[in-house]
C-alpha cells in the first residue's frame, strides 16, 4: 500500500489527531481570508435551504401565534393574532393538549434514545466487520442496505404482519411452532405497542448508520491497525483506541441527525396504528399532526412545534458543547 | 481491523445475526408478493400455497407503475445529483475556510432538522403558490418543485458529513497540487474528491433513498402526471379492496433499482485516503 | 325534461347553431350552468379532483373518463381529471384551501362538509348556482342535508350515496339453521351467539358471531353515533354543544363494545384491525359470519364470493322510526365548486353533469354506491338484494352525522376512546357502563370550545 506524504503513520499520532478532532494541521493553521469566494460556495445551498426550508419553518413559527382554525385557514392572512395563548394552551398540564404532550415528550425522549442506541451498535458492529475484505462482502452490505432502502410503507405493514395477534409471525413462532407461550400475546395494542414502535424504527434507521460509518471507516489507513496490534492491543482497544476516536466527526454528526430524525418521527406509528395510537405508544409528531390535521388547529400544531424546535436547540447546544470543547467550530 | 482468527469467528457470527435480522422482514414481504392473496389472509403460513407470480404481472395495471417510475427517476436522479454538489461546494467552503457566518450557516442548517415535516408543508405549499403567481414558474405539481424540494431535504446532512469528510483530509494533498498549478478548483476535483469518495457515495445514496421514499411532501406536492412511485405504492390499498400481494410484489421492484445501483456502486465507499493519494 | 339532457346535449353538440336557443327553452335546468351560455363555455378547461371509489385508480379513471367525455362532448368544456387516492385527499384540500390555488371541482367525504364550509372556500349552492344543477327537490333528503350546516346555503353536493348494512354469510346461517337476518339488536345478539362457536373441537372458538375492526376510528364513531340515536342519545346538543356522555350515547356505545366484552361474539383479535379492508375476508374465509359494512358486495364480487346476504343493521325495536330508527349515518362523498374557481360556470355545469340522472345511475351502478337523487333510484340497477336494502336505509332510516364544524374532531376523540376501550377489552379488562362514560368525558374535555 502506498501511503502519501502526510498520512499517520503511527497509531498513537492518529489518536492524537483524531482527539484534536481531526481539524487543520497545525502546519497549515487557520486563515482568515477575507474573500467572498466562501460565501459563494454556500450560497447556492444557502438559497435553496432559505427557500424550503427556513421561510416555511418561520412562517411555521408565525403560524403559533395565530388562532388558525378551519375559520381562517382560506384567508390565513387575516387570521387573529392571539399572542401565546396557544402555548398557554399547549403547555398547561390542567388541560386535555397539555397533559398528552408532557406524556408523549417523555416517552419520545425514551424512543429516541433507545433507538438511537440501537441503531447506532448495530450499525458500527456491521460497519467494523463489513470493513474487512472477504468474498460475498459486496453482497451483504448491499443486503443490509435493503431495510433502508424499501419504501417504509411496506416495511411497516410486513411488521405489522408479523406482530399481528392472531394471524402474524411472531405470535405463531412463539406460540403454534415452539410452545415457548399459550396465550397470544398483543403487540399492537397496549404495553408492546411502544416495543413494536421502536422495532421498527431501528429496522429502518440502523442501515443507514451502518452505510455513514461504513463510510467514516474508510479514512482509517490499515497500517494504524497493524502497528496497534504489533504493539499487541486488543481488538477491543483498537476498536476504542484507533477506530472510535478516528470516527469522531462521523459520528457527532451521525448521532446528532440520527436522534433529530427519530425524534421527529410520524410514519411508523402512523402506519401501525393509524390515527389512533395507543395511549402507551403515543409519541410527540402523531400528536402534533393530530392537533393540525384533524383538530384543525393549526395554531396549536405550531405551537406544539416551536416547543419542540426549543427542546431540540437546546438538546443539541448541549451536545455541541459536549462533545466539541471550546474553540473548535462544529466543522473541525 | 487486523483480521485475527478471533475476528473472523467475531465476524462470522455477528454477520450471521445481522442477516437474520434483515431477513426475516424481507422472508415476509417476498413471500406475499408471490402468494395468491387469499393466502394473505389467516394464519401466517411460513410457504405458500401455490407460487405464483401474477401479482408481478398485475402491479403494472392496477396502478400506472411505469409511469410513477419514470417520474421517482426524474426527480431522484435530479434531486440527489444537484443536492450532492451544492452539498460539496458549502462542505468545503466550511471545511476549508473560517468566514464571519460559517458557524450560523451549519447551525441554521441543522434547525431545519428539527422542526416537524408535516408543519413545513402548508407553508411551502404556500410558498410555491407565491412563487407561481408572481414568477411565474409552476413548483405545485411539477418535477421541478418536487426537486428542490428534495433537494434541499437532504442538504443538511450532507453538508454536515461531507465537512467532517473535508476537514478529516490533510490539507497538504491539495496544497501540493495547487503549488503543481492546479487551481483551488481544480484541487476540489482532482484531489479532494477522489480522496473523499467513500463519503460522497454514503452521502449521494442517502439523498437517493430520501427522495426515492419520501410519501408526506409527494402527496400534497404531485398531481397525477408526477405522482411519485412511494404513492403509487398505497394505491394498492384502495378503499375497498388491499392488493397485500401486489403492494409487496411493487415495493421489491420499486427497490430493486436502489438495491442494483447500491451494489454497483458499494465498491467506491472502499477506497479512501490510500487510492486517492497523490500520484 | 331533466331526463333527455343528455340525449338532449349531444343533440345540441350536433347542431351547435341551434344550441343556445334549445337550451333557452329548456329553462336552465338543462345542467349547463345556469346563467352561462353554453357558448361560452364551449372551450374552457376545468380541473376535478376525484376520490378513489372503485377498485383501483385505473378503474376509476376508465369510469370517469367516459362521463367525462359524454360532457365534453355536450359542452365543449375539457376536464382535466386526477384521482388522487384517500391519504391524500386531505391533505389535498387542505392546501389547495389555504393557498387559493386547486382544483375547480373536487370530491369530499360527505363528513368534512361542514368543516369545509366553514372556510368558505366553496362557493355556496344556492341561486343561479343551485338552479343550473336542478334545484335541491331532485335529491334525496337526508342525502342533501349532508352538504353544509342547517340554517345555510350547503357549499357541497350530494354525489354518491353510502349506508351502512349488516352483511351475513349465508352458508354459516344455513349451517346453524338461522332463516331470518336478525331484526332487532337482541335477535341480533343472540344470533350472534349461536353463530360463535368451536368448530373443530379443539377448545377453541375458531368462529364469530359479528366482526368489527375495533381501532378503525371513523367506524367507531359512526357506531356511536348509530347506536347512541336508537338509545335516544344525540353526539351533540340542538346548539352544536357536544354531549357524549348522555345516557343514550353511553348505552349505544356500551352495546357496541359489548359485542365483544358481555355477549362475547366478537373475536378480540379484532381490537386490533385498523382497517374496514379486514373484515370482508373473515366472512369469506368463515371466520365470523356477520359485519357492518358500507359496500362490501364489490370485495365479494372481486374475491368471487357469492355466500353472502345482506339486511338492515338491526335496531333497538325492529319498527322503530325517526331518530330511534336510525341504522346509518348518510354516508357518501360530496362534490363541491372551489371559490377561486376561474371557471365556474364551467364547473357548475360539471357538478350538473355528475349529478344528472343518467350520470348518476352510470356512475353509482359502477360504484356499487346509492344514487343521491329520487328519479335515478328506480333504476333497475340498484335493484340488486344487497342495493335494495341499503335504498331502503338511504331513504328512511339514515341521519347525518352532526352537522357542525368540530365533527372531524368529535369522530377522532370519539373513535379513538372507543378503539382504546376495546384494546382494553382485548387485553383482559372488564368494561362497563362506568368505564365507557368516564371515556367518553375525557373525549368531550378535548373537545374545542366552540
Amino acid at each position: 500500500m502506498t501511503t502519501h506524504a502526510t498520512a499517520p503513520t503511527s497509531a498513537t499520532e492518529v489518536i492524537t489527531t483524531g482527539r484534536r478532532g481531526r481539524g487543520p494541521t497545525p502546519a497549515t493553521g487557520r486563515r482568515r481570508r477575507r474573500t467572498l469566494f466562501p460565501y459563494a460556495l454556500i450560497a447556492p445551498a444557502g438559497v435553496m435551504e432559505l427557500l424550503i426550508h427556513i421561510i416555511p419553518m418561520l412562517l411555521g413559527v408565525w403560524i403559533a401565534f395565530l388562532s388558525l382554525t378551519q375559520l381562517s385557514i382560506a384567508n390565513w392572512v387575516a387570521a387573529p393574532f392571539v399572542g401565546l395563548q396557544n402555548f398557554i394552551t399547549s403547555l398547561d398540564p390542567a388541560g386535555p393538549i397539555g397533559s398528552q404532550f408532557y406524556g408523549a415528550l417523555l416517552r419520545t425522549i425514551f424512543y429516541t434514545v433507545v433507538v438511537v442506541g440501537i441503531a447506532w451498535s448495530l450499525g458500527i458492529f456491521a460497519a467494523v466487520l463489513l470493513n474487512s475484505k472477504f468474498r460475498g462482502n459486496g453482497v451483504l452490505r448491499t443486503l443490509f442496505l435493503v431495510p433502508y432502502a424499501l419504501p417504509g410503507f411496506v416495511t411497516t405493514i410486513a411488521w405489522a404482519f408479523i406482530f399481528n395477534q392472531r394471524d402474524g409471525m411472531l405470535n405463531r413462532l412463539l406460540v403454534d411452532d415452539l410452545g415457548l407461550l399459550t396465550e397470544r400475546p398483543f403487540w399492537l395494542l397496549g404495553g408492546n405497542s411502544l416495543i413494536v414502535v421502536i422495532v421498527v424504527t431501528v429496522w429502518q434507521f440502523w442501515p443507514f448508520a451502518f452505510l455513514m460509518l461504513l463510510a467514516a471507516l474508510q479514512s482509517i489507513p490499515d497500517e494504524v491497525y497493524e502497528a496497534a496490534s504489533l504493539d499487541g492491543a486488543s481488538l477491543w482497544k483498537q476498536f476504542t483506541g484507533i477506530t472510535l476516536p478516528m470516527i469522531r466527526h462521523a459520528n457527532v454528526v451521525l448521532l446528532l441527525m440520527l436522534s433529530l430524525w427519530v425524534f421527529n418521527q410520524f410514519d411508523v406509528p402512523y402506519l401501525l396504528f393509524g390515527p389512533a395510537s395507543p395511549e402507551e405508544a403515543t409519541l410527540i409528531s402523531p400528536l402534533i399532526y393530530q392537533q393540525s390535521f384533524n383538530n384543525w388547529n393549526f395554531g396549536v400544531g405550531g405551537a406544539l412545534s416551536v416547543l419542540l424546535l426549543v427542546v431540540l436547540l437546546i438538546a443539541s447546544a448541549f451536545y455541541i458543547r459536549l462533545v466539541m470543547p471550546k474553540g473548535q467550530t462544529i466543522d473541525d | 481491523m487486523i483480521e485475527t482468527r478471533g475476528f473472523r469467528i467475531l465476524r462470522a457470527f455477528g454477520l450471521v445475526f445481522l442477516t437474520l435480522i434483515v431477513v426475516v422482514p424481507l422472508y415476509v414481504i417476498l413471500t406475499t408478493s408471490i402468494k395468491p392473496l387469499q393466502d394473505v389472509r389467516g394464519l401466517f403460513q411460513w410457504f405458500p400455497s401455490e407460487i405464483t407470480f401474477q401479482p408481478y404481472v398485475d402491479i403494472w395495471t392496477t396502478v400506472p407503475l411505469a409511469h410513477y417510475f419514470t417520474n421517482s427517476l426524474i426527480v431522484t436522479v435530479f434531486a440527489t445529483t444537484l443536492s450532492v454538489i451544492l452539498a460539496i461546494l458549502a462542505a468545503y467552503a466550511l471545511s476549508r475556510f473560517s468566514f464571519p457566518g460559517a458557524r450560523s450557516f451549519s447551525l441554521i442548517v441543522l434547525s431545519t432538522q428539527m422542526f416537524p415535516g408535516i408543519l413545513f408543508l402548508l407553508p411551502l405549499y404556500l410558498i410555491f403558490t407565491q412563487i407561481q403567481r408572481t414568477v411565474g414558474v409552476q413548483l405545485n405539481g411539477s418535477y421541478l418543485g418536487l426537486i428542490i424540494t428534495y433537494m434541499t431535504f437532504s442538504l443538511p446532512f450532507s453538508i454536515w458529513m461531507l465537512s467532517g469528510f473535508f476537514a478529516a483530509m490533510p490539507r497538504a494533498l491539495e496544497e501540493a497540487a495547487m503549488i503543481d498549478g492546479l487551481g483551488r478548483f481544480g484541487a476540489l476535483v482532482r484531489v479532494v474528491l477522489p480522496v473523499a469518495r467513500p463519503g460522497i457515495i454514503a452521502v449521494a445514496v442517502y439523498c437517493f433513498i430520501t427522495s426515492w421514499s419520501e410519501v408526506l411532501f409527494a402527496s400534497v406536492l404531485t398531481n397525477a402526471d408526477t405522482r411519485t412511485l412511494s404513492i403509487g405504492l398505497r394505491a394498492y390499498a384502495s378503499q375497498t379492496d388491499v392488493y397485500w400481494n401486489q403492494m409487496m410484489a411493487a415495493s421489491v421492484v420499486v427497490s430493486l433499482p436502489v438495491l442494483i445501483g447500491f451494489l454497483i456502486v458499494q465498491r467506491h465507499l472502499i477506497s479512501g485516503l490510500s487510492a486517492g493519494a497523490v500520484k | 325534461m331533466k331526463k333527455s339532457r343528455n340525449i338532449r346535449w349531444a343533440a345540441l353538440a350536433a347542431t351547435a347553431a341551434v344550441s343556445t336557443a334549445a337550451l333557452t327553452g329548456c329553462g336552465g335546468t338543462g345542467g349547463t350552468g345556469g346563467s352561462a351560455d353554453p357558448a361560452e363555455l364551449e372551450g374552457q378547461t376545468i380541473t376535478y379532483w376525484a376520490s378513489n371509489q372503485g377498485s383501483s385508480i385505473s378503474m376509476d379513471e376508465e369510469v370517469l373518463g367516459e362521463s367525462i367525455d359524454r360532457f365534453t362532448e355536450a359542452t365543449g368544456v375539457e376536464v382535466e381529471l386526477e384521482v388522487i387516492p384517500w391519504p391524500d385527499l386531505y391533505n389535498r384540500i387542505l392546501a389547495a384551501v389555504s393557498s387559493g390555488e386547486g382544483p375547480d371541482v373536487l370530491n369530499i367525504g360527505n363528513t368534512w362538509a361542514v368543516s369545509l364550509q366553514s372556510s368558505g372556500a366553496f362557493i355556496p349552492w344556492e341561486g343561479d348556482a343551485l338552479e343550473a344543477i336542478g334545484g335541491q327537490e331532485r335529491f334525496v333528503e337526508t342525502s342533501w342535508a349532508t352538504g353544509g350546516a342547517e340554517g345555510q346555503a350547503p357549499t357541497s353536493v350530494p354525489l354518491y350515496g353510502l349506508a351502512y348494512s349488516l352483511y351475513y354469510n349465508t352458508a354459516m346461517f344455513e349451517e346453524a339453521g338461522i332463516e331470518e337476518p336478525p331484526a332487532t339488536w337482541d335477535e341480533f345478539i343472540e344470533t350472534a351467539k349461536q353463530l360463535t362457536k368451536d368448530t373443530d373441537g379443539d377448545g377453541e372458538i375458531d368462529q364469530w358471531g359479528f366482526t368489527l375492526a375495533g381501532q378503525r376510528v371513523s367506524n367507531n364513531a359512526h357506531q356511536a353515533f348509530v347506536r347512541g340515536m336508537q338509545n335516544g342519545g344525540e353526539l351533540y346538543t340542538e346548539d352544536g354543544q357536544p354531549d357524549f356522555t348522555n345516557d343514550g350515547v353511553v348505552a349505544g356505545v356500551t352495546q357496541w363494545l359489548d359485542l365483544m366484552d358481555e355477549n362475547g361474539v366478537v373475536d378480540p383479535s379484532n381490537a386490533e384491525f385498523t382497517d374496514g379492508s379486514q373484515l370482508p375476508p373473515e366472512l369469506i374465509d368463515g371466520r365470523a359470519a356477520m359485519m357492518f359494512d358500507q359496500a362490501a358486495g364489490k370485495t365479494f364480487a372481486a374475491a368471487e364470493f357469492e355466500d353472502f346476504g345482506v339486511a338492515p343493521i338491526p335496531m333497538n325495536s325492529a319498527d322503530a322510526t325517526g331518530k330511534e330508527g336510525t341504522q346509518s349515518h348518510v354516508a357518501g362523498i360530496n362534490v363541491s365548486v372551489f371559490a377561486n374557481s376561474d371557471a365556474k360556470d364551467a364547473a357548475i355545469a360539471f357538478v350538473g353533469h355528475l349529478t344528472s340522472d343518467e350520470e348518476q345511475k352510470t356512475l353509482n351502478a359502477a360504484y356499487t354506491s346509492l344514487p343521491v337523487v329520487t328519479s335515478a333510484m328506480d333504476d333497475p340497477a340498484f335493484d340488486t338484494p344487497e342495493m335494495a336494502a341499503k335504498k331502503v336505509t338511504y331513504a328512511e332510516h339514515s341521519q347525518p352525522m352532526p352537522l357542525f364544524p368540530s365533527e372531524g374532531q368529535m369522530e377522532t376523540l370519539v373513535g379513538e376512546a372507543i378503539a382504546g376501550l376495546f384494546a382494553d377489552i382485548a387485553q383482559g379488562e372488564e368494561v362497563n357502563e362506568e368505564d365507557v362514560r368516564a371515556a367518553l368525558e375525557d373525549a368531550q374535555a378535548q373537545m374545542p370550545a366552540s
